[in-house]
């Protein structure tokens, strides 16, 4: 039986969401609304009688501030309201904890009810002011729901009160009886490819052809007609091989033999960039550097921080769901990462999130093709869902950034990443290990497994289209996820359970498959897999993506005690098979054997890709001409206009709303100046209370740059995410990389005529990144690629740029030590590194490019290890001696922004005299302005330390020089050729680096 | 006046997640700690007998679902409310921070003193969206009111401190408006760091409280919620401008959990 509760805030109070979606209702879809205001529906489902119904709607209702009812509330005199539920088997998180509450009121478990409680939640929406029903429903689908996941009724408020009290609920699940029937492998290559599209496998023909041939071998045949499988593949096999050997789970690009022509027509071929570019250059570190204790093959990267503690770093991208579903998406892929580190060695404790999004401009007037959402639908949604992901699990946000191309309206990139922190060893044991032994009991342990991100790792393996499906969108759930954590963390040390592995891209056919691989072999009991409802096919069970599970191998004399901690913490726990050695991964449902792959076959059996890769350099425009543009503007306002721009203004307003506290441990925030309103370079925290050892986190993208030349883009990325850790007090030699290449398509064909030229750009980023890696000598430690970031929905194809995030930490002794961006009126600044003039893929181009609506395509500043190397180097001498007090590197928008970023931050003048700038001979001062040269730091210091610091980079042959000061005037002075060449007023920078996302 | 050192209670899981730091807080003070799962807690509600300090963290305890501290509060009530109501009643010290205020504010323990039963008191206040609709992570300036029996905030006039919440306005029902001014029961309020003078002004005062309370007590002064973070200050390194200003090498927050210790150990 359904019982409806609805619950409004009182009329006297103010309703902070309904004024929100009257103002988002303005702003985003220019509809303008008399009022807004906002009730929740709860519908239970479950056998209550009067008094458990009386004591239910007390319990819920705050008297204080709401009013609420058993059935309906009186309408007010609205003119339209607007439900929003949501679809069959999506998650609803408030209603699960609901049924909780219901149960906790009642004093009773779920099991006591013959049929246990369920409870769905809903949203009214009373409108007051709107039009007609068409804007209403363009309200409903663009602003308060995602008609994907989301049920939405529209009606006039005459017809709400006319109507019945709705009763229905998005019960899921059906009858089906559970089976894995064969499917028939075609012999015509269209027809197994139909067969490949049809079914979502994201399997190519020779993929196919394979599984052909390996069926049709004898022994295979005579084995599966033993165990009672038919001849060709059950579509449960099927399904784990694709999501097995999906791009997404088995990096096939980066494995794949590529031959590559350069623009002088010089070859080569290359066996596996992963193996020749990314490990090589870091196994080559290993030997020099200690504290490598395990990368690249478990879930994260683990480094020794010190003799006691290792740290472990991940950063993922969860780019399709996000296209689809921006809240459900980004939140999945906040809660998702953190599975990582957790699942990492035997499990580590969740220290610290980072994040990182790359949108279309949320201010973008043109069309978007059909079945996208605009950019700033997708950049609200994406930080609400990590926000909400991160906030509620407990875990403070370190590090964000936004970049702004409208390239990425086709597919939005969302990082995630984070930060776990392991003891060396527990009960003697080095928890890095990851044994598995013949004989463990498989135990699923977290959320159940519903229908949701069904064929994520295959759907994100293609482009997205327009029939992209819609249960590859999951909602995380952080408290689900906080609880099997706390569990998982009191159970290992507890020593219950042998090693962890997370179940992310396909579920439990991953994350079984590849523990198996370390026993010899796995079989599974799927009937005893706990479902969110009825109706799952055995296939469905097998890779499922549903959040917040993770998978351990169990000693079977522990296997009691585990289960039981987990009743205790009301965590559900299942054990669902076991680990063999007999090198099968076995399936049995219901005890018939539904699947029974090799695992040789299933990790090894994928054919290679063989590729082709041609790089012919773009077109640049002559140096006189970029020169000529940049005297016709007026520096002055273009300075403004810089700070005001989408990539270099304040996010304060959004960047606060992530919580950057919690834990206590922060030293350096995600915000830092004297007003707490300009971006750390890095950001530091302690790990432990009560130890002054501390993690340093910084990042670098630049997807612009990549127009010129993936590889000078990589060297430039990598060189600023170092030399940013270096700026907050970190040291080389102590500083870990992870890469995250987010690519588009680079594999040639009909819909992609130019993937040679980006599998080029690929190769050059990869040689660019192991040279950068060498020369900084900072290993790589995890990575992860996403290389089919395209949409061809609506027929028009967006490509994404080549796009590389690093990532760095580095870690210290004393966090007392570290550096932050409060600089002192009266200090001098030094420069330190010298400054071309390259000015290609500059933020200064790229405002000419916005006002002119013409690309200015211009070389682009060539980076050196070697001399970033030595920078860093002094710049770490100087800062132990304690003589500065702000260390900045300069990044996007050059000298001017850092002069910019260092009034801001101080909240005073700055004056700067670009004579005095180390920089290459006769370089005009609007070049040494604005170029972006990297290598360099700008330090705040105190007069009487100047030439001591001058002498030490003079010693170490890195050019340096005093190029201005801290001023107590509340202006920004440049100065050139001995004049004045640009001022701004401190109040009016201030105002415009504010102004663009002040009402977003 | 006993040197034992009085026993902290501070109740884990379900989203509840700043035990750590507030642990933290309370070991430095010279507390006895106990995070305890609160599962275990309500197998064992003798242990609340044994403790002098109840601690309710920080967090988002069932996600907020339902509203903050709703479900918690509910939990606490069905499972915890005699061995709760009697630690009440002997003069147990109860603090509750951001979430743990929210649950106390539910549970009818915080204003209080309307009805002889606290704990099963119908709420009398209330913490709502923050008035912009957002949550906000920031520090703030808080000023203490010396005339306010709170026990925690003895001897300190200022305190600056984070505030993380997206649900910290204070609404005080109509009926209780009086009895929290007249008796002093908000012992910190929102504050312009220039002047000093309570604040409705933001991000001064992230949420817009009633009277720019960021806290409240009940008459004895042993209950206490708030939503600032004190437990978020325990190092120098805590506050956002600590490589310019002349902070002392403890927190500040530290003072809070100080005076609760002190308080206890007197009985």
């Amino acid at each position: 039986m359904i019982h409806r509760f609805e619950i409004a805030l009182k009329d006297t109070l103010d309703d902070p969401r309904g004024d929100a979606t009257q103002h988002q209702a303005r702003n985003f879809l220019a509809l303008g609304l008399e009022k807004v205001r906002t009730r929740h529906v709860i519908k239970f489902d479950a056998d209550l009688d009067d008094a458990a119904l009386v004591a239910l709607r007390a319990a819920l209702t705050d008297p204080v501030v709401e009013v609420s009812a058993l059935g309906q509330l009186p309408l007010p005199d609205c003119d339209w309201v607007i439900t929003v539920g949501f679809r069959p088997g999506v998650t609803d998180n408030v209603g699960r904890t609901a049924a909780v509450f219901l149960c906790d009121l009642l004093k009773r478990t779920p099991s006591s009810w013959a049929t246990p409680p369920h409870a769905f939640t809903e949203t009214l929406y009373l409108i007051w002011g709107a039009a007609d029903e068409a804007e209403v429903r363009r309200l409903a689908s663009e602003l308060l729901a995602n008609p994907l996941i989301q049920h939405i009724e529209v009606q006039s408020s005459a017809d709400y009160r006319a109507a019945h009290v709705d009763l229905s609920v998005p019960r899921p699940g059906d009858q089906r009886r559970p089976e894995a029937p064969e499917i028939v492998l075609p012999h015509e290559d269209a027809a197994l490819l139909a067969l490949s599209r049809e079914r979502t496998l994201a399997l190519t023909l020779p993929e196919m052809k394979a599984i052909q041939a390996q069926l049709e071998q004898p022994e295979v045949r005579a084995q599966r007609e033993r165990v009672g499988l038919p001849a060709g593949p059950t579509d449960l096999e099927l399904e784990v091989l694709a999501q097995t050997w999906s791009e997404h789970c088995k990096h096939k690009i980066f494995n794949a033999t590529i031959h590559y022509r350069d623009e002088d027509g010089g070859e080569r071929t290359i066996r596996s960039l992963f193996h020749t570019a990314i490990t090589s250059s870091t196994k080559r570190l290993a030997k020099k550097l200690d504290w490598l204790v395990s990368v690249f093959h478990d879930n994260a990267g683990i480094v020794a921080a010190n003799k006691d503690w290792n740290l472990v770093f991940k950063v993922e991208t969860h780019n399709s769901p996000s296209a689809l579903d921006p809240y459900g998406g980004s939140i999945t892929g906040i809660v998702g990462v953190n599975r990582d580190p957790l699942g990492t060695g035997i499990g580590a404790e969740l220290l610290t999130n980072t994040w990182g999004y790359c949108f279309g401009s949320p201010f973008y007037q043109g069309d978007i093709p059909e079945g996208l959402h605009h950019p700033r639908r997708i950049r609200d949604g994406v930080h609400r869902g990590v926000i909400d992901g991160g906030n509620q699990s407990g875990i403070p946000y370190s590090r964000g950034f936004e970049v702004f191309d409208d390239r990425f309206i086709g597919k939005p990139l969302v990082f995630c990443g984070t930060v776990g922190v392991l003891p060396k060893t527990i009960k003697g044991r080095p928890t890095e290990d990851k044994e598995v032994r013949p004989g463990d009991v498989v135990v699923m342990v977290g959320g159940r497994i519903g229908k949701d991100g069904i064929h994520g790792a295959t759907f994100s393996s293609e482009a997205l289209q327009k029939e992209s499906p819609s249960q590859a969108v999951q909602i995380g759930d952080p408290i689900t996820q906080r609880m099997m954590a706390e569990f998982l963390i009191e159970a290992r040390d507890a020593g219950l359970y042998r090693t962890i592995t997370d179940n992310g891209a396909g579920g439990l056919s991953s994350s079984v498959g590849e523990m198996a691989e370390r026993a010899g072999g796995a079989e599974l009991e799927l009937e005893q897999a706990p479902l969110k409802y009825a109706g799952l096919m055995p296939w469905e069970i097998i890779v499922s993506e549903a959040q917040e599970r993770m998978t351990l191998a169990v000693p079977q004399e522990d296997l009691e005690a585990l289960l039981d901690l987990a009743t205790r913490r009301e965590v559900e726990a299942t054990a669902i098979g076991r680990f063999t050695n007999d090198g099968f991964f076995r399936l049995r449902y219901a005890g018939q054997v539904v699947g029974e792959l090799p695992l040789s076959f299933l990790h090894g059996g994928c054919p290679l890709m063989e590729l082709d890769a041609r790089w012919e350099p773009p077109q640049l425009t002559v140096d006189d001409e970029v020169n000529a543009r940049l005297a016709s503007t007026n520096t002055s306002s273009f300075l403004l206009d810089m700070i005001a721009s989408l990539e270099l203004c304040s996010k304060e307003l959004t960047c606060r709303q992530y919580d950057h506290e919690v834990k206590g441990l922060s030293v350096v925030k995600p915000l830092t100046g004297m007003r707490g309103d300009v971006p750390a370079d890095a950001t530091v925290m302690r790990v432990r209370h009560g130890e002054n050892w501390g993690v340093v986190l910084a990042d670098a993208i630049a997807p612009r740059l990549s127009d010129i030349d993936p590889g000078l883009m990589t060297r430039w990325v990598f060189d600023l995410a170092v030399r940013r850790i270096v700026a907050a007090g970190g040291t080389l030699g102590r500083i870990a990389g992870l890469d995250n290449f987010c690519w588009p398509d680079p594999v040639q064909s009909a819909s992609t005529p130019d993937g040679e030229q980006k599998l080029a750009g690929l190769v050059r980023s990869c040689d660019a990144l192991a040279e950068m890696v060498e020369a900084l000598e900072v290993p790589l430690i995890s990575g992860k690629d996403s290389m089919k970031n395209d949409s061809l929905r609506g027929g028009v194809k967006i490509s994404i740029p080549p796009t590389l995030l690093i990532s760095t930490m580095g870690w210290m002794d004393d966090v007392s030590q570290a550096m932050d961006l409060t600089p002192c009126p009266g200090d001098e600044l030094i420069m330190i590194g010298e400054t071309c003039g390259a000015l290609g893929g500059s933020s200064a181009l790229a405002l000419l490019h916005e006002r002119d609506g013409q690309g200015w395509m211009a070389p682009a500043p060539r980076t050196s290890g070697a001399s970033s190397r030595a920078t860093c180097k002094v710049v770490e001498t100087i800062l132990a001696t304690g003589l500065a007090h702000a260390c900045h590197a300069p990044h996007a928008g050059g000298l001017a922004l850092a002069a910019l970023t260092l009034s801001l931050a101080a909240n005073t003048g700055v004056e700067i005299d670009l004579d005095a700038l180390p920089a290459a001979d006769g370089l005009g001062w609007r070049r040494k302005l604005f170029a972006e040269s990297s290598g360099r730091f700008l330090l705040s210091i105190e007069t009487e330390a100047v030439d001591q610091v001058v002498a030490l980079a003079a010693q170490a042959g890195v050019p340096a020089a005093r190029i201005g000061m801290m001023t107590s005037e509340q202006y920004v002075v440049l100065r050139a050729e001995s004049e004045c060449v640009a001022q701004v007023a401190v109040s009016a920078l201030k105002e415009r680096y504010e102004e663009p996302f002040r009402d977003l | 006046m006993t040197s034992k050192a009085p026993t902290v209670i501070i109740p884990t899981g379900f989203g509840i997640n700043c035990e750590a730091e507030t642990a933290e807080a309370f070991r430095r003070a010279g507390g006895n700690v106990q995070p305890l799962h609160l599962n275990d807690l309500v197998q064992q509600p003798g242990l609340l007998a044994r403790a002098q300090i109840l601690a309710l963290a920080g967090g988002f305890s069932f996600g907020d679902h339902l509203g903050a501290g709703r479900v918690l509060a509910n939990r606490l009530r069905a499972r915890l409310a005699e061995p709760l109501s009697r630690f009440v009643a002997d003069g147990g010290l109860v603090i509750g921070i951001c979430n743990g205020f929210q649950t106390m504010v539910r549970l009818g323990l915080l204003p209080g003193g309307l009805s002889s039963n606290k704990l099963l008191a119908k709420p009398s206040a209330s913490l709502v969206d923050n008035a912009h609709g957002r949550f906000y992570d920031g520090w703030v300036t808080l000023m203490v009111d010396p005339n306010s029996p709170c026990v925690y905030t003895r001897g300190m006039e200022r305190l600056e401190v984070p505030v993380r919440h997206g649900e910290g306005r204070l609404i005080v029902a109509e009926q209780a408006e009086q009895h929290v001014v007249n008796k002093h029961l908000i012992p910190l309020r929102y504050a312009d760091p220039e002047t000093g003078k309570a604040t409705q002004r933001f991000p001064q005062n992230p949420n817009g409280s009633f009277q720019a309370a960021a806290g409240l007590c009940d008459t004895t002064g042993r209950l206490l919620g708030l939503m600032p973070h004190p437990e978020a200050f325990l190092y120098r390194e805590n506050h956002p401008l600590w490589r310019r200003s002349g902070e002392t090498d403890e927190g500040a927050g530290l003072r809070i959990f100080i005076n609760a210790v002190e308080v206890a150990r007197r009985g």
